[in-house]
């Protein structure tokens, strides 16, 4: 696969149209624009709690571009907004569930960023790392068992949550049974203050494809292009029933795990500041504008653009109501239920 | 590590990997021991003295071997249910092995556990239960603690069958122990067979040691069929574990002749057909013919040993039998280090 | 921390914890930490916060993601001679280790008829009140007071935090260390310096009463304990009860209270069903049935999966002291 190369002014598309590498750009300015707005919202002590994905953008409107609406499904992980824009969900839907009101599509219960949305085939999660892993390998298999040619399963997961058993058993499961599913690991060297030599002895997650029996590839997470490329193929493998693949992107992440963490008691500023010099968002406008796909005055009105649509979205969001109280009662089971039958 | 066969061939030499004629001998007796005591459970079985026995007929070579690479008073065993032979060869006694099948209240767990479920804190030996793959992390951690207190020169040996390795604690506990650089040999005795579920439903790729890279560790097979390569296999491991040097996963390949218990009936799910054909890899006799054709043993040794082995388990059959049950308030005892109720007065 | 007299020191209950486990860690090297982010973050509440440059990272271990194996090392740990204090980050992600801690930690002196033993603390941080939405705010202790072989804890106080988690790290057997997320830097109190141990098992009468007995654990005792001291001034008297232990539980204390009150209030965060407080009242029917002038209530979570994100959800599933107090008021004048 060629790779994305600014200096020598050339490069692959990967048979990306002009109008879908401004879409993946947009994406990755949109996805930033938000992340900002939530931790904004948390420091004027509008909502409590924001989590941030920044370094991941390349990586997840890459793969988004990857997604077939409509068809695929998606499971993703906590950080994971740039994946879930990409397939859909729309500004005002993010703010909602900054917001927690009453019309998230789940209806205010799930902390940020554990989107769903049954209509974008994006498939509810918790916080528990690796627990969306098996109901992936489950979509999958029902896929399969439904003989639905054209469709495959996209989860994704960040390098800590390799380590989990779960993780194991379903990667194992989806092999066995050569499931379309394309598990995508958005590997960003850090798990809260945990880095990846306290997570695996060796650093490729990529490499425990082949002992489940299924391909591994390892690619540039900072490159939206090469990811594309990436997770289309094991996606169309995945849907012709070639079955599963692991794919690892090697990103990074630029804040702290969330609101509520420091990551200066872990790690360096100047670490932080060496990997910033590979940011994915600068890097990638700089190749659009080099080879004329966008001009400077499209880039600053793309920008201006998503800032109004996070801006309308922020206030349309606010201005809407918490859910209401009895709403803790609700969707427990189906219909109204007690543990005592009377 | 590349597959390694000893072959018996009449005259060649064969490749001893350091072991006397004593120590071929006593492993030639461990696997005799753990096919026969583990008859001597299906006919108590069958009488209707017991209510269950299990065997790993098929594993007495990867079994005596390994036992053969541990160090007694220094190195742990944390086995699992199917590792009869591997415990009498650490230690264990007929005798011991006996009371657990009866469940009397002089065996280790007095009584509490399964057959095959034996614990010796003398022998460096864990408690384990049946639940798949749980005795790995306990594994880990006493090799973690090994480390810790610098204990250079022991080691833990951990082992499960193919189909642990698809549980979730395998997986942690693996790669737990590559990312501390632990002294731990997990051993893998690779049987095909997980109760009913063929290695082909177990996992896509059928070679459990192709997964220590992606954690980070060396990987070996051998095959499990061959109790001096096992012996090998298992000891450069674990003199690397000993040494500093990190663990193994090793796997050897082997075959569970048997039904999975005495409660299983291994025709409902495989043929006869491919039993009879792997039977002709079965490891005992193999060891014989080697230790025959190169006059470490003869033909009358052999009988005299079988004799002596079939007395041997006659007599910690009638002394385990004789043995009391444990006595019905023992229920009650070693819940908590002392007598305790979930309600305090 | 401030010092108020050489015999104590104020601390928050999450000061009381790290103080407690660094007294531990200083004084056995068999102690060890482990868990995920316990080293250089110090935890996600500092509760080890520094650990890692006094003691090392051999024995404050920074975990991969991977709960079942966290408790699961710690066992074998504990089998071989280590005194492990595993930690769970948020109890809602203890579900992962549910094999390890019932079908193994609290089993392994019973199946080995003693042989083996598996002197293992299992910390966790649970509790609602603090915006967790559904996967940082459950309560577990229902989940696991079923199980022979387990003790559980959950202290409300920072003195007794001290002398129940040196008694937990002492004690030779599993027990679960339950921590209220709420109560960390919420709460406040006097802790006695130097080595103490409170046993398990042993409940504390916060406020002695006449009308009523309230018996409770966690934050809620708290919350229970402000209601119960408001209505004296409507002259009522509310004797209440801080458990502190959970299995085992003080069943003297508690018998001794409601045959003095002769009425029963069990208050707590978890939901009602099957909880501790279901316990408590059929001991109580079984034990004091005809001491009582009044049916025993229980106030508790609604039996609901989680309490929601949004503040309306969260605040439907929390009781209040003025909820406590109302239900208190209906039960004395009865």
């Amino acid at each position: 696969m060629a790779s994305t190369d600014i200096a020598t002014g050339t490069f692959e598309r990967h048979g990306l149209s002009d109008e879908q590498l401004r879409e993946i750009f947009r994406n990755m300015l949109l996805q930033r624009q938000l992340d900002n707005r939530g931790f904004q919202l948390n420091r004027q002590g509008k909502v409590p709690f924001a989590l941030g994905s920044e370094g991941h953008e390349a990586l997840q409107a890459g793969a988004a571009m990857a997604f077939n609406r409509g068809k695929d499904i998606l499971a993703p992980y906590y950080r994971d907004l740039g994946l879930c824009l990409g397939i859909g969900l729309s500004p005002y839907e993010i703010m909602l569930s900054i917001f927690a009101r009453a019309a998230d599509h789940n209806g205010g219960r799930q902390f940020p960023n554990h989107y769903s949305s049954k209509n974008a085939g994006l498939m509810s999660f918790s916080s528990i790392l690796a627990a969306h892993l098996p109901h992936a390998v489950g979509a999958a298999y029902a896929i399969k068992y439904r003989g639905e040619e054209g469709r495959a399963v996209l989860a994704t997961c960040g390098d800590g949550t390799t380590s989990e058993g779960e993780w194991h058993e379903s990667m194992n499961f989806a092999a066995v049974h050569k499931l379309p599913f394309v598990m995508l690991v958005e590997n960003n060297e850090w798990a809260i203050s945990t880095p990846l030599d306290k997570q695996m002895a060796q650093p490729e997650i990529w490499k425990r494809g082949a002992g489940y029996g299924m391909p591994g590839r390892r690619f540039n997470g900072f490159d939206p292009l090469v990811t594309y490329a990436a997770v289309k193929e094991a996606m169309d493998r995945a849907r012709r029933g070639g079955g599963p693949a692991l794919v690892e992107g090697t990103c990074y992440r630029y804040l702290a795990h969330s609101t509520d963490d420091n990551d200066m008691t872990y790690r360096t500023r100047e670490e932080v500041l060496e990997q910033r010099r590979k940011d994915p968002v600068p890097a990638f406008e700089a190749l659009l504008l080099e080879h004329a796909i966008m001009t400077a005055q499209d880039v600053a009105a793309m920008r201006k653009d998503v800032l109004r649509e996070t801006n309308e979205a922020t206030d349309a969001a606010e201005a809407l109501p918490y859910p209401d109280s009895t709403e803790l009662y609700t969707h427990v089971y189906e219909g109204a239920w007690q543990p005592w039958q009377s | 590590m590349a597959v390694e066969r000893t072959e018996s061939k009449a005259g060649s030499a064969f490749e001893r990997h350091g072991l006397s004629d004593e120590q071929l001998v006593a492993m030639f007796r461990t696997m005799l021991m753990q096919r026969m005591l583990e008859n001597r459970g299906f006919q108590l079985n069958r009488q209707g003295k017991i209510p269950f026995a299990s065997a790993s007929e098929g594993h007495e070579g990867v079994q005596a071997g390994a036992a053969m690479a541990f160090e007694r008073g220094k190195d742990i065993l944390a086995p699992y249910y199917r590792d009869l032979g591997l415990e009498l060869g650490i230690g264990l006694t007929p005798y011991e092995v006996l009371l657990s099948l009866f469940a009397r209240a002089a065996d280790h767990s007095a009584g509490r556990q399964f057959p095959h479920h034996y614990a010796s804190r003398r022998l460096g030996l864990h408690t384990i239960s049946s639940v798949i793959a749980a005795q790995v992390p306990h594994a880990v951690g006493a090799a973690y603690a090994l480390q810790y207190r610098r204990e250079r020169g022991r080691a833990v040996l951990t082992t499960f069958g193919d189909g642990a390795t698809s549980e979730g604690e395998w997986h942690e506990s693996v790669n737990f122990a590559a990312v501390h650089k632990l002294p731990i040999v997990f051993l893998c005795e690779n049987n095909e067979w997980a109760i009913s579920t063929p290695l082909s439903k177990q996992m896509a790729q059928p070679d459990v040691y192709k997964r220590a890279v992606g954690y980070g560790l060396p990987g070996a097979v051998v095959d499990g069929m061959d109790a001096i390569a096992c012996y090998a296999a298992a000891r450069e491991a674990l003199e690397r574990a000993r040494s500093g040097g990190g663990p193994t996963l090793v796997e050897a390949k082997c075959y569970r002749f048997l039904s999975h218990t005495t409660d299983d009936d291994d025709r409902t799910y495989r043929s006869r057909e491919e039993v009879a054909e792997r039977r002709k890899d079965d490891p005992v006799p193999r060891l014989e013919r080697l230790l025959l054709e190169h006059s470490i043993l003869t033909a009358q040794d052999v009988e005299a040993l079988k004799r002596s082995i079939l007395e041997e388990i006659n007599d910690a059959t009638d002394r385990a039998e004789a043995m009391a049950y444990p006595a019905a308030g023992d229920l009650y005892e070693r819940v908590y280090v002392e007598g305790w109720q979930p309600w305090l007065e | 921390m401030a010092v108020v007299s050489s015999n104590s020191t104020v601390m928050n209950n999450v000061e009381a914890v790290r103080a407690t486990l660094y007294e531990a860690m200083k004084n056995d090297d068999r102690t060890l930490v482990l868990g995920e982010d316990v080293g250089a973050r110090g935890n996600v509440f500092l509760i080890t916060k520094d650990f890692i440059t006094e003691f090392g990272p051999e024995r404050v271990i920074d975990t991969p993601i991977a709960e079942a194996s966290i408790v699961g090392i710690a066992v074998g740990m504990a089998m071989e001679g280590l005194r492990p204090i595993a930690e769970i980050q948020f109890a809602d992600f203890i579900y992962p280790s549910f094999n390890q801690i019932v079908g193994e930690a609290a089993k392994i002196r019973y199946r080995s008829n003693g042989e083996y033993t598996c002197p293992l603390v299992i910390r966790t941080p649970y509790g609602g009140g603090v915006r967790g939405a559904l996967s940082h705010s459950v309560s577990v202790e229902a989940l696991f007071y079923h199980v022979p072989g387990l003790k559980i804890v959950a202290p409300s106080f920072p003195a007794d935090v001290k002398g129940l988690l040196n008694a937990a790290i002492d004690d030779p057997d599993p027990v679960l260390f339950l921590e209220h997320k709420k109560t960390y830097r919420l709460i406040k109190g006097e802790v006695p310096n130097g080595h103490y141990t409170i046993p398990l098992g042993k409940a504390n009468v916060l406020k002695d009463g006449k009308q009523l007995s309230v018996v409770s654990y966690g934050l809620y005792v708290h919350w229970a304990l402000e209601a119960a001291l408001g209505l004296e001034q409507e002259g009522m008297s509310v004797e209440v009860i801080d458990l502190r232990s959970i299995r085992p539980m003080d069943k003297t204390t508690i018998l001794r209270s409601v045959e003095k009150t002769r009425k029963l209030l069990i208050i707590h965060e978890d939901n009602k069903f099957g909880g501790i407080g279901a316990e408590i009242s059929a001991m109580v029917a079984e034990e004091a049935l005809f001491h009582l002038d009044a049916p025993i209530r229980r106030l508790c979570g609604p039996d609901v999966p989680a309490m929601g994100y949004a503040l309306p959800l969260e605040e439907e599933f929390m009781s209040s002291p003025a909820e406590m107090a109302e239900a208190m008021r209906e039960m004395v004048k009865f």
